[in-house]
């Protein structure tokens, strides 16, 4: 039983690791990536686009195949396993970031930059204390969307060698010892397979109507009033 | 594209932008020059890690894995647009006891992992005594997914037309199922036809986690292939192949969406604006929102 509480615990942990790396790896670059398709710089638009339509046409799946397999023969050495499948999820998740931050930003009205721009602004300040605050708000909402689309993906690790919740009806029944006496016990050490996998499914359901309802809550606050 | 937010350049901004583009290039260059020399020193570009790809048999099995990535995504995407418009329909509907269950089903399915649904169906279910296929479970799954998706979009549609169709449709008498069928759901659906078309392309991406549960789809062929240990273990050169493949699909089918998008946008049929949904897809550009300002609709949201 001891075993089975380490492993579900090792899973959470897993799962819970690639949301928030993940998250903020995908957040960071998003944001460079957003800056660029908005930016003055027609090279820095270009490299953004290819990028973004590139990698949201790959499934990510194999996006995951390329980092867990072929980036270990790329460089020669063993890595990670959960930082491989982190550093995917990350980058193809940045350009779902990227397109909610340019369509944020393209959701303020035009008067405002030009507004910004008559009072002698340039464009790092028409963006930083015009534009960004005023996108921030209708951000949100669709970003929120973003982050509950990251937290199912991390389920996809599980088909890499990642223990997460994904995968942890596989691993516990690989570390099956004793039987179980009882129908709760059955669930939770993997005795039977689909009552765990239902708990799996109940505890995402759970979580993405959590965050669901946290959206709600966020964009009934900073709803734009224009 | 969104030149609102910058003014034409002057001297220093103009070499502030040159400089800032010189870097854009010397950082992509670095990349694609790093990756090359991986590939290439880790010997990626020997002929005998690429001479699988010269048999004939071996093209005819990826085709086949093609074939069975293909097949589980039209008959997903054709179901997918059924239990869609089922779905759509059930919650718009009038009676409370259809509508409420009907919602709690959409959110559901919604918001279980497409990949937890394939294993449920394919590893739970056998133990209640049912055989299931890869290939059925991840059908069932992308269409239970894809289908609550469409079912919300297609919602949406019908939800952001003027309230006089529905009215106009009453007084001329038709009854509900006539007001739904020959006047919202046309409209809507013509709406909403990008939406739609990008959450197909979400199908196909999906198609690719029927691997993890062995579903000989093509990437599942493409690590077949890559252990080949008689072609030097071609994993990468195979990678290579097969997703520029899945790539090339699926950018076909996103041009499809984007064309279709432009056209919507500018028919004169289609005034009112067309509700975001889904991942958030349908981007506005800033032109548009200003020429929208003109002809103020109804407010989304």
């Amino acid at each position: 039983m001891d075993d089975v509480g380490h492993l579900w615990w090792q899973a959470i942990e897993g799962t819970l690791v690639l949301f928030f790396i993940g998250g903020v790896i995908a957040l960071v670059l998003g944001f460079i990536v957003g800056a660029m398709r908005v930016s003055p710089v027609p090279i820095a638009r270009a490299v953004g686009t290819v990028y973004v339509n590139w990698i949201r046409n790959t499934p990510l799946t194999l996006v995951m195949f390329f980092f867990a397999f072929c980036i270990p023969i790329l460089l020669g050495q063993r890595i990670n396993a959960i930082a491989l499948a982190t550093v995917a999820l990350g980058i193809y998740t940045a350009t779902y970031v990227a397109e909610t931050i340019r369509s944020g930003v393209n959701t303020v009205p035009v008067g405002q930059a030009e507004a910004a721009r008559a009072l002698g602004l340039g464009f790092g300040q028409v963006m930083t204390l015009v534009v960004l605050p005023q996108a921030f708000r209708s951000v949100v909402p669709p970003m929120m969307s973003v982050l509950i689309a990251l937290l199912k993906n991390t389920t996809v690790a599980a088909g890499f060698s990642v223990l997460n919740l994904g995968s942890v009806t596989a691993y516990l029944s690989e570390h099956r010892t004793a039987t179980a006496d009882n129908i709760f016990q059955a669930m939770v050490t993997g005795e039977n397979q689909l009552l765990t996998l239902l708990l799996i499914a109940v505890i995402f359901v759970v979580l993405v109507l959590l965050l669901a309802w946290l959206q709600r809550v966020l964009e009934r606050k900073w709803r734009v009033e224009r | 594209m969104s030149s609102v937010l910058y003014d034409v350049p002057g001297p220093r901004a103009r070499l502030r932008n040159r400089i800032l583009g010189v870097v854009t290039i010397l950082v992509v260059v670095a990349l694609i020059a790093l990756t090359i020399w991986r590939l290439y020193a880790t010997g990626q570009f020997t002929a005998q890690k690429w001479s699988i790809f010269g048999y004939t048999t071996i093209w005819v099995r990826i085709l086949e894995g093609l074939w069975h990535t293909l097949s589980a995504f039209i008959v997903a995407g054709v179901g997918a647009l059924i239990l869609g418009f089922i779905l759509a329909v059930g919650r718009l509907s009038d009676h409370a006891w259809v509508r409420v269950p009907v919602g709690w089903i959409v959110e559901i399915l919604r918001a279980i992992p497409v990949l937890i649904f394939m294993m449920l169906m394919y590893y739970g279910l056998p133990t209640v005594g049912i055989k299931v296929t890869p290939y059925v479970a991840v059908v069932v799954a992308l269409i239970a997914y894809n289908g609550s998706v469409l079912a919300e979009a297609i919602r949406a549609g019908v939800e952001s037309l003027p309230r006089g169709q529905k009215e106009a449709g009453y007084a001329i008498g038709l009854r509900k199922n006539g007001v739904l069928r020959l006047i919202l759901l046309p409209q809507a659906v013509r709406a909403m036809m990008p939406v739609i078309i990008s959450q197909l392309v979400v199908a196909l991406k999906d198609t690719a986690l029927g691997f993890i549960i062995t579903y000989p789809e093509l990437l599942y062929v493409i690590k077949l292939l890559g252990t080949q240990i008689q072609y030097g273990s071609p994993l990468v050169p195979a990678a290579i192949v097969g997703g520029s493949i899945y790539v090339a699909l699926c950018l076909l089918l996103s041009y499809v969406a984007y064309r279709v998008e432009r056209r919507t946008r500018r028919s004169p049929k289609i005034r009112q604006e067309v509700p975001a949904a889904g991942d958030g897809d349908a981007a506005t550009v800033t032109e548009f929102i200003a020429v929208q300002k003109g002809v103020e609709g109804r407010k989304r949201k």
